[in-house]
């Protein structure tokens, strides 16, 4: 067995990744708010951990200060913002009736197998220790999307959003031994704006159809009807 | 340099200064002085380009390619926002918008050519990245000003498509810096497109093409490739008009000068392999769906914004075809068409707010005789969709012929399909125009106060372009066609 | 493996056999005492379960007169199946001659087997809690049967061979590896052998309501020593559970030959790894309610991703690392 041959904080990185991919199937199977904000905020917790694991082990020191920006950002001031949004919005209580639900996990172990498949090509290449992480990286950032696709409620669209976010996150840091921090920096200031942003939108979402069901959004299409 | 740092530091300060700005008119003045002020920065810059070579540093790059770019991307900033000054004070007189939400568009339209220009002349992959990302949240919020529901649904579809193709991108973006780092000596210039292009044979093959197929979905989504466009035509239906005349005539040329730098890399990289075309391959393939599909779509509106929208969306597939066949012909055939077609779409837009203004509606069947109300606006509505139809001798038929000849000497067997599309489109907006130009005029429409300079100087400049392309552009345009294909057209 | 001629190494697989049966009933007890000091109470004694079944076989044994000759059978083939799957699973050393016997799937058949007679025979006498508590097994088990499954082909993938001996000797060889994969397929059957040995969540062992029995309804209408052999063999079923679970994720104490010393220290260390794991199901039990059951697939389910995702991780992640 090849893992024998990494260090043991190595593997610590494969096992957190791991638990962060776990996370994302937990978002996709999760019915409330408020415990979706929870799994996103500890997703981005696990991610900041194996940034710093990840310093440690390719002694690249300004990966620390992207830990500590992700364990600020994604982990705390986001789910922050998340959770004054969702008391604001009244939605606490919400539970969401999900539609479909073993055919939606059941894509999710598809697009797990799918982007391994994909991504196999660069994995047999074995030119860094983690690369097998970028498989669960591009797995991570699929599942965001299918969160986005399948979920009707707007924060719910916005957590898929954020944990898209996550798994190229976890892509730069795995492949990549992170990004250059002007890079990581833009990166950071992007998603915070955009979560800013989102939250504006949710407040005029509501305004305009009274509601945050985004099925409800059915005025522009290219069907014919009556005007 | 410095033109090049007063071109990005006035619009960014721009947007800054504009978001405390709480006087409507003051605040007008001041965006068109900024633009004006930006245009004169970039024209100096491309003077300073044309006398002494590309500039490079390890984060901004000015070369051939880009400086046209460059110099179009903040004309018709400057234009549009002529055009927009009056405009939106009538909007804002109307009752659609209030005073907070124009300081708010104002600081926006500064935020948002600072991030294309700063787009355009990045040396850095990941600033590219995150350049485009902020265009698109600082568009955001311009598209859902009206506040109507239509509005907040197009500006939510746009965030949420746009957010979830850039994502795409930014994965292809990890990928080539992780091909880089095996390949530079430090891992700062990883990203620095200079560098990579300088050693582009060395860079893993198959990392490449996979990174560039996530680059091209996440990159096309913003360049409203189909199947990816589905945000498009909402957004640039539903914002204020001068917004609709920006997104059409610029960002989706910024995307599109991403996607094109992206595929220098990547023909590099994939050179010496079995499938050294791919990229461009997969580039004829998207576009070529675009040009007709849109074609087809066209027919079907009923909002003008909308068709002028998919319209953007043909052309832009057209230039995307015109870039993968490659080659020296077809390469300035479709930079040619990327410059034309901003120009005249600008127009279009600006003299379709007018005609909307006209008739109080943007749907195609209550728009009718604005030859006999306005001929001004009649006319420009006129010359403009000649124009982007492809009539000689505007600057439009001249880039589609020369997309023509390249496609009939590499790929002959496409080009009746391109024929068939052109034709589609032709009669399309045609079809749609007649009766807004030429109809019945409806009862008590009344003339209004239009500027129709902008619309006038954009499709005089395309005539001539059409006409006699001027040899410094014809020279700019063949140094960047160099650039990307390695050989020269003239 | 170990010399299959040698009497005895027969007589150890023997004597480990016996222990499983002895033991059983003293872990049971531990878990309740554990959940009764959790509730305050002191809780009974540690021998109850075996002065329970000693009462239980001196009784006199009362059969419904529409019981056919399986109602009588059952309870032997029970408790003879799941004592037999108990007896490959190895407890304190690794290289019995039962060991050849190990295969995780044997192991599932057999516990397939006994799951087969119980729902039979409690469907045999026609009453409708018997129905009712076969319906329920077959349903939690025809869902966690896949989850384990998944959990234990993970296991075998990273080890080469389906055998339980094979496998704890690999991971013992391989030394102190953090395997995403191994986690989840614990974390995996961890769920399943919750949701198999009837335990809260899923079942709860203690309950006097005949709607919400599943294990329970099943045995209804025995008594006397037929009574006996079902709840010995399902206290067999949680050893076995138990021991399968701390001995091929933890299986560090466990012995490599026969010598007494190695018995010992594998007597202690399994000791302490049940007394370990059986607090941990006693504070579960504790902290979270049985639930309903039409939640139940909802549970397998998870326990089925967690599996599936320590498959997929050993492909992804571990293959070729």
């Amino acid at each position: 067995m090849n893992l024998a041959h990494l260090s043991l904080l190595e593997q610590t990185v494969f096992v957190l990744a791991a638990l962060a991919l776990f996370l994302s199937f937990a978002l996709l199977a999760q019915t409330r708010l408020t415990t979706m904000i929870h799994l996103f905020a500890w997703q981005g917790f696990l991610l900041a951990l194996l940034t710093g694991v990840v310093a440690t082990v390719a002694h690249t020191h300004h990966l620390y200060i992207s830990a500590l920006l992700t364990l600020a950002l994604k982990a705390l001031l986001i789910p922050w913002m998340l959770h004054r949004l969702t008391r604001r919005l009244q939605l606490e209580r919400h539970q969401e009736r999900l539609q479909h639900q073993a055919l939606v996990m059941m894509a999710a172990a598809g697009l797990v197998i799918f982007s391994y498949w994909i991504v196999l090509p660069i994995a047999r290449l074995e030119l860094i220790s983690t690369r097998n992480v970028i498989s669960l990286s591009l797995a991570i950032v699929q599942l965001g999307m299918l969160l986005m696709v399948a979920r009707r409620q707007v924060v719910a669209q916005v957590i898929g959003f954020m944990s898209m976010e996550n798994g190229l996150f976890l892509a730069a840091v795995a492949a990549t031994r992170g990004m250059p921090l002007v890079v990581e920096l833009g990166i950071a200031f992007d998603v915070l704006v955009a979560a800013v942003l989102f939250g504006v939108f949710f407040f005029h979402i509501r305004e305009s159809i009274d509601t945050l069901d985004v099925d409800q959004l059915t005025r522009l299409s290219e069907e014919e009807r009556e005007q | 340099m410095n033109a090049l740092y007063a071109t990005l530091i006035l619009p960014a300060a721009g947007g800054l200064l504009l978001a405390v700005v709480r006087n409507l008119t003051l605040a007008g003045w001041l965006n068109l002085g900024l633009t004006v002020a930006t245009f004169a920065a970039s024209l100096l810059l491309a003077l300073q380009v044309l006398g002494e070579g590309p500039l490079y540093s390890d984060s901004l790059l000015v070369d051939p390619f880009n400086i046209y770019l460059l110099v179009l991307t903040c004309f018709v900033g400057m234009t549009t926002a002529i055009f927009s000054r009056p405009y939106m004070a009538h909007v804002c007189r109307q009752g659609s918008c209030s005073q907070r939400r124009m300081r708010l568009y104002h600081s926006m339209f500064q935020a948002f050519m600072f991030t294309m220009l700063l787009a355009l002349s990045t040396n850095n992959l990941g600033v590219l990245w995150v350049a485009v990302e902020g265009a698109t949240l600082a568009t955001v919020m311009l598209v859902s000003l009206y506040r109507t529901p239509e509005a907040v649904e197009a500006a939510w579809k746009y965030f949420i498509l746009c957010g979830v193709g850039i994502a795409q991108a930014l994965f292809g973006t990890v990928l080539v810096y992780f091909a880089a780092q095996h390949v530079v000596g430090s891992p700062e210039q990883g990203l620095n497109w200079t560098t990579l292009y300088m050693h582009a044979v060395e860079l893993s093959p198959t990392v490449m093409s996979i990174a560039f197929v996530f680059l091209l979905v996440g990159y096309g989504t913003k360049v409203g490739l189909v199947p990816l466009h589905q945000w498009l035509p909402d957004a640039h239906s539903e914002g204020p008009t001068p917004m609709s005349a920006v997104l059409s005539g610029l960002l989706l040329n910024v995307a599109l000068y991403a996607v094109v730098r992206l595929k220098m890399l990547t023909d590099g990289a994939l050179v010496q392999t079995a499938h050294p075309h791919l990229a461009g391959h997969l580039l004829m393939g998207f576009g070529l769906l675009s040009f007709l599909v849109a074609g087809l779509f066209l027919h079907r509106q009923r909002d003008i914004k909308r068709m002028f929208s998919y319209s953007s969306v043909e052309h832009m597939g057209l230039a995307t075809f015109a870039f993968g066949i490659g080659g020296p012909l077809a390469t300035f055939g479709a930079l040619l068409h990327m410059l034309v077609h901003s120009l005249t779409k600008s127009a279009i837009f600006v003299t379709v707010g007018h005609a909307t203004h006209i008739a109080g509606t943007q749907s195609i069947e209550h728009i009718r005789g604005l030859i006999r109300t306005q001929p001004a606006v009649g006319w420009g509505l006129l010359f403009g969709v000649a124009a982007i139809a492809g009539f000689p001798p505007f600057g439009v038929f001249a880039s589609e012929f020369l997309v023509l000849t390249a496609t009939m000497q590499s790929w002959p067997w496409l080009t009746p399909s391109l024929l068939i599309g052109l034709g589609i489109a032709f009669a399309g907006l045609f079809r749609h125009l007649h009766p807004m130009v030429y109809g019945p005029v409806p009862q008590g429409q009344q003339p209004v106060r239009v500027n129709m300079l902008p619309v006038a100087v954009h499709l005089l400049l395309v005539l001539w372009i059409g006409l006699a392309i001027p040899a410094f552009l014809a020279g700019w345009l063949d140094q960047a066609v160099r650039l990307i294909t390695g050989e020269g057209l003239l | 493996m170990a010399d299959l001629l040698s009497p005895l190494n027969w007589l150890a697989a023997l004597l480990q056999a016996l222990l499983f049966a002895l033991a059983a009933p003293l872990l049971v007890a531990w878990i309740k005492r554990i959940k009764s000091r959790l509730q305050n109470r002191r809780g009974p004694s540690l021998l109850q379960p075996y002065r329970d079944l000693r009462k239980l076989f001196i009784k006199e044994v009362r059969v419904a007169h529409t019981a056919s000759p399986l109602f009588r059978a059952a309870p032997y083939l029970v408790f003879v199946a799941t004592l037999t799957a108990a007896a490959s699973v190895p407890l304190l050393a690794v290289k019995l001659p039962t060991a050849v016997l190990a295969d995780v799937i044997v192991l599932v058949g057999f516990l397939a087997l006994a799951r087969f007679f119980l729902a039979l025979a409690g469907m045999d006498v026609g009453t409708a809690f018997g129905g009712m508590g076969a319906s329920r097994e077959m349903l939690i088990s025809g869902l966690a049967e896949p989850a384990m499954l998944m959990a234990v082909f993970t296991l075998t993938m990273s080890a080469h061979s389906t055998n339980l001996s094979s496998v704890i000797q690999h991971v013992l060889d391989s030394g102190l590896l953090l395997r995403p994969s191994f986690l989840f397929a614990l974390l995996g059957l961890l769920l399943v052998a919750v949701a198999e040995t009837g335990r809260i969540p899923v079942d709860n062992p203690a309950t006097h309501l005949e709607l919400t029995m599943v294990h329970e309804a099943m045995i209804l209408e025995y008594s006397g020593r037929h009574l006996a052999l079902m709840e010995w063999a399902s206290h067999i079923k949680l050893l076995l559970y138990g021991v399968l679970i701390s001995n091929v994720f933890l299986p560090w104490g466990i012995s490599g030959d026969l010598s007494p010393a190695g018995l010992l220290t594998g007597a202690a260390a399994i000791t302490l790894k049940l007394m370990g794991l059986g607090a941990v199901l006693a504070v579960s039990e504790t902290v979270v309610a049985k639930m309903r059951l039409f939640r139940v697939p909802g549970f397998l389910n998870l326990a089925f991703m967690l599996s599936l995702l320590g498959m997929l991780s050993h492909v992804i992640l571990e293959v070729g690392a």
